[in-house]
């Protein structure tokens, strides 16, 4: 049984290698007013998105998104792109969202994710990880982790597709 | 058996999925570490020598319809986590269809009420907490702004399932999505109300009758404009005894949160919670312990601190009993002001303070009867304080820091059920500069000092900390990171402890979403902490390995 067992892993194993276009998952998820609304909405016309999770108690999250926040303008003319920044605050941290992105200024798009439902579909564990959805929606490219400077490399990449 | 039935049922669907429109993604993390003996740290020997926990998630999606599982790998559980969690198990898996407004799932699940006061099913790998449920669950929205849940379950205990059948129900509401002349409203409403059912089997042989059946009811409003938001929610638990031959609690559980958000203008935040919980450890086993089958979730009132040594002393809800408030202001200096300088300034000051119900907990037994005042603070046990201040600042394209003060009492009898008859106050200050060498090289240099009052109304604990770490990035790819911790040695109950460094080095690669992280050194013992729930890791010398991997 045990060798079923791993034959069928193996075979999905192969099998994932196939599949290409992975698209958004549609999975509930919180306004930033206590509202409930479902990843499907997420919407840029045709034009790229970036997708970030992030936490009020990361601090590599909160760089990235100040990185992110000082060029945003500058992106936004050159590819049109749209950030949507997902928390994973729980109940114990998600009513700080709201004056939290006030007081950091952020203009980005703001959902919550507080049992990490969406974080689970999209395969994040550790945040930030950040994505790089194409204009029809399917998920390109994606990246754990947060080192000064990365933010380059994720325009670069946004860049690449709008080319 | 039925786990190897799921795996082939899953086969099919897979195959199913090579007409492109259906799609396999998961993610996969290992975590391996050796373990070197250490008198020196108190790192004890062990068996094993190499430890490794291990997972694979595996997804599987088409149109409406998915369905994954989890392969967990526990061999043996790496120091600190729960040994109860060996060996390998599909421990999760499920299938999910959604149409026309209704979802249905079927097989493991995790679920949240409102804000997890009666219902939070929830994992935490990093903390060995995994309690999803089991069973059926619906979730149907029958009209605009309406959402309806119901399940019933048995939940998750290491690989096996907890005895106690659990039925839930949930409702809320968006009234501005459903009332058509209010949908344009600035008020955003939503209400909301929950049921919890637990059935467990009576105890033969004591001398009660325990109930069989225990509910829990909770009520919840959010009403929210651009500037305020207000949160509140209300739960209630019918008495649920342990069960033990004396002192069993028939007391019902109650549990009051609230928040208050305001934030009128760009740069400036500002938010105050309270909350009351009054007998509210609710789990699916009535004589559970430790971390096994919660069911209520209480969250923590108080700051996450994320360096080490402003988290060496965290505070955990005492579920059984306790009053809190907090507040927290967020405060940006703008570009070219006096205090902004050149870049801005940003600053975060918190306040925290939480203590006893008055004279305890409520009680309902045969020989004693207490049911504690709604509000008092004066004279009650103190169990935590915390006071901090935060800054954050550009200095010139090159340099920025941020600087932390804290200043806290901890009651680490009340905390971690220790017996010295003192409360902890430590004062710690945190300073992490950052140079920028290159666009993509950066310099990080963190300064810890952490420093306990000596004063004779305090304990001592372990005396005074000093960290120190520099850490060298290369984006996107490379980081390196050397660190020491040290402590000055100390006096205890068990005798002198000699001064003793904790020296580790770190370094990662990432290419996009693989990590690997290789690490090599001394960890100190310390409470590691995520989302307000609280894991003691050993002291331990050794080379560890991460892998981190999202597909």
């Amino acid at each position: 049984m045990k060798r079923l067992i791993a034959l069928t892993l193996f075979m999905t194993t192969v099998l994932f290698s196939f599949s290409q276009n992975k698209t958004l998952p549609s999975v509930d998820i919180k306004t930033i007013d206590g509202g409930n609304t479902n990843t499907s909405i997420f919407e840029n016309e045709g034009k790229p998105i970036v997708i970030s999770f992030w936490a009020t108690w990361c601090k590599p999250c909160i760089k990235e998104l100040n990185a992110i926040a000082e060029e945003y303008d500058d992106w936004v003319d050159e590819t049109g792109v749209k950030i949507i920044a997902v928390s994973i605050d729980d109940s114990r941290n998600m009513a700080k969202v709201k004056p939290r992105v006030n007081a950091e200024m952020w203009e980005y798009e703001i959902y919550i994710d507080p049992n990490k439902d969406f974080a689970r579909a999209m395969g994040v564990g550790p945040v930030p990880h950040t994505f790089i959805l194409d204009g029809n929606k399917n998920i390109v490219w994606q990246h754990t982790g947060y080192a000064d400077g990365d933010e380059a490399e994720l325009f670069e990449q946004i860049k690449k597709l709008t080319k | 058996m039925k786990k190897i039935f799921f795996v082939l049922l899953l086969s099919p669907l897979i195959i199913l999925g090579q007409d492109n429109s259906g799609q396999v993604s998961g993610d996969f993390f290992i975590n391996t570490q050796t373990y070197n003996e250490d008198a020196k740290i108190g790192a004890g020997k062990v068996s094993e020598y190499l430890l490794m926990n291990g997972y694979s998630n595996i997804r599987f999606t088409k149109g409406n319809f998915s369905a994954g599982l989890r392969y967990e790998s526990y061999l043996n559980a790496l120091e600190g986590f729960d040994p109860r969690y060996q060996g390998n198990s599909i421990a999760h898996r499920y299938a999910q269809y959604k149409i026309e407004g209704l979802d249905i799932t079927v097989g493991n699940f995790y679920e949240q009420f409102g804000n997890g006061l009666i219902l939070r099913s929830y994992e935490e790998k990093q903390l060995g907490i995994d309690n999803s449920m089991d069973g059926i669950r619906l979730k149907y929205s029958p009209t605009k702004g309406l959402y309806l849940k119901g399940f019933i379950a048995k939940q998750r205990l290491f690989f096996e399932l907890g005895p106690g059948i659990i039925r839930g129900f949930d409702a809320e509401l968006n009234i501005n999505d459903a009332l058509n002349f209010l949908s344009e409203s600035k008020i955003k409403y939503t209400i909301g109300g929950s049921f919890i059912s637990r059935y467990q089997g009576d105890i033969d042989n004591i001398p009660y009758d325990m109930p069989e059946n225990v509910g829990a009811y909770a009520i919840r409003t959010n009403i929210s404009t651009d500037k305020i938001t207000l949160n509140t929610e209300y739960a209630y638990k019918d008495n649920d005894p342990k069960g033990g031959f004396s002192g069993s609690n028939f007391a019902p559980g109650k549990a009051l949160i609230t928040n208050l958000s305001y934030s009128p203008k760009k740069g400036f935040g500002l938010i105050f919670e309270a909350h009351r919980v009054d007998n509210m450890d609710f789990r699916s086993d009535r004589t559970a312990t430790l971390q096994d089958l919660t069911l209520s979730y209480i969250p923590a009132i108080t700051k996450q601190h994320v360096y080490s040594l402003a988290a060496f002393y965290p505070f955990a809800t005492q579920p059984i009993g306790e009053l809190g408030f907090q507040g927290e202001l967020y405060y940006t200096f703008k570009k070219k002001s006096k205090l902004g300088g050149k870049y801005g300034t940003k600053i975060t000051a918190n306040y925290s303070r939480v203590n006893a119900l008055n004279g305890g907990s409520s009680v309902l037994t045969g020989l004693e009867e207490h049911t504690p005042m709604f509000f008092s603070i004066k004279n009650e046990t103190l169990f935590f304080r915390d006071a901090n201040i935060e800054v954050r600042k550009k200095l010139s394209k090159k340099v920025k820091f941020t600087a932390n003060y804290i200043d806290l009492i901890y009651n680490k009898d009340i905390i971690e059920g220790k017996n010295n008859g003192k409360n902890i106050n430590a004062k710690i200050g945190v300073l992490d500069i950052s140079y920028k060498i290159k666009p993509k090289k950066t310099l990080r240099l963190e300064l810890q000092y952490l420093a306990v009052n000596k004063n004779e109304k305090y304990y001592q604990d372990k005396g005074n900390w000093t960290m120190g770490m520099l850490e060298y990035t290369i984006s996107p790819k490379w980081f390196f990171a050397l660190s020491d911790q040290y402590n000055g040695g100390y006096t205890d109950v068990d005798g002198e402890h000699d001064a003793v460094h904790y020296l580790n080095f770190s370094c990662g690669y990432t290419k996009k979403a693989n990590r690997f992280v290789l690490g090599y050194g001394k960890q100190r013992e310390g409470i590691f902490c995520a989302g307000g729930v609280c894991r003691r890791v050993p002291s331990s010398n050794g080379l560890t390995l991460t892998i981190t991997s999202s597909f």
